[in-house]
């Protein structure tokens, strides 16, 4: 049963607040997302600025690190990922619970930024794990980081708590060391290369 | 370093310890910063006089590095003389010379009690594949030991009397040394925002491949 935004602008004038199941649901989950306690470089530094008292990340309610991934339902990738590091980073996105986010922070999270096809860095954690939002910057401002959380909680807002969306997670394979790379190099289930059009 | 050359370093060493092999290798580039090639065979001993010798006290090793020089050719231009039809004639002739190969492990040395240095230090492998071992210089530098252990993962130099020799930066059965120069990195250009050179090549091979794209650049 749909209510009818003008009506409800209307009567919350009028002090009668008018919801729905769904909404109430997402805004509850929206304003208690409980980020991992999870840094890997200098974007972690600008995290860290970010729960503190100048950018106050807890007014979006998500001042609660948990250092445990059982407890967390977002994971903020926050620094250079190097192959090295790459499957612990994948292991800690598979032992959260559902329902969970993944915020990539920074030029090296979303393709290894300046480290990009040096021998050791992982051209960007999304070729592993879905992310949800990115955010461009080297390293991004505090607010940044406040913007990308407040698109999260749009999107879960939007979320329409059908079947498929309260489906499972399909477990990331973790990846192994190689003799060369990492093995597999990509998750072929979550990353799909943008589609690059030259010389049109 | 003010009263102190490389060649009187070179002199002292080559003084103190009997059948050392100490070669000066000038610089000819601005910096002018000489360096001391060494002998593997006597390297230690070296090191440690050059850290307790009351003159040097070269007490600090404050970088460890490698380089990696592939076989070169070198081409010299060299006046010859020539036999032509009876009649000796002068010409210039340009003269290749080969040089094998080899790996070098470089130590910058400071001196924290006579407020002098660098001394840079060079220590050179045989040749680049199977010949790669070099005496640690740990025991008399303990600083050097993870920086020995880089030089090692990067370059595959293998510092022996090392206390504890293993890959610093990559994993453990990684088969490659990254900073060599003839190192290819793994093929995964599937994405590449801004390509341009060699990268642009790999980039269009993949995008032939996976069928994403539309290939030519051009």
């Amino acid at each position: 049963m749909a209510v009818d935004e003008g009506l409800k602008s209307e009567l919350s004038k009028q002090g009668v607040f008018v919801t729905n199941l769904r909404e109430l649901h997402n805004w509850g989950h929206k304003n208690s997302l409980w980020p991992l306690q999870f840094g890997l470089a200098c974007c972690a530094i600008e995290m860290i600025s970010a729960t503190m008292a100048r950018y106050d990340l807890a007014r979006f309610g998500a001042e609660i690190f948990r250092p445990s991934p059982r407890q967390a339902d977002l994971l903020i990738v926050a620094g250079t990922v190097t192959k090295k590091m790459a499957p612990q980073v994948v292991r800690l996105y598979n032992q959260m619970a559902d329902p969970k986010y993944v915020i990539s922070m920074g030029a090296c999270a979303i393709s290894g930024g300046p480290f990009k096809e040096g021998y050791n860095v992982l051209k960007g954690i999304d070729r592993y794990i879905p992310v949800d939002v990115s955010i461009p910057g080297c390293p991004p401002r505090p607010e940044a980081l406040l913007h990308a959380l407040m698109n999260l909680q749009e999107k879960i807002q939007a979320d329409q708590l059908g079947p498929e969306d309260q489906a499972e997670t399909a477990e990331c394979p973790v990846p192994e060391f190689g003799e060369h790379d990492l093995e597999p190099s990509k998750n072929p289930g979550v990353w799909h290369p943008p589609q690059i059009r030259r010389g049109e | 370093m003010n009263a102190l050359s490389t060649e009187s370093i070179a002199a002292r060493v080559r003084e103190a310890v009997p059948e050392a092999e100490v070669e000066l290798i000038p610089n000819k580039g601005p910096s002018g910063q000489d360096s001391l090639l060494i002998g593997a065979a006597k390297a230690v001993e070296i090191a440690a006089f050059l850290r307790d010798d009351p003159e040097l006290r070269f007490d600090y090793a404050s970088n460890v590095t490698g380089v990696d020089w592939p076989e070169r050719v070198v081409k010299e231009r060299v006046t010859a003389t020539e036999e032509v039809d009876g009649e000796t004639k002068e010409g210039k002739k340009v003269v290749e010379t080969k040089i094998p190969g080899f790996l070098e492990a470089v130590y910058h040395l400071y001196s924290m009690e006579r407020k002098h240095g660098p001394l840079v230090v060079r220590l050179r492998t045989g040749d680049r594949e199977n010949n790669v071992t070099l005496p640690s210089l740990t025991p008399v530098y303990r600083g050097a030991e993870f920086q020995e252990r880089e030089v090692y993962d990067l370059y595959g130099i293998r510092f022996d009397g090392h206390p504890d020799l293993r890959r610093l930066l990559m994993w453990e059965n990684f088969a490659d040394y990254p900073m060599r120069k003839d190192y290819t990195p793994p093929d995964d250009y599937e994405y590449e925002p801004t390509p341009h050179d060699a990268v642009l090549e790999k980039a269009k091979r993949h995008q032939a491949d996976d069928g994403c794209g539309k290939g030519d650049p051009a």
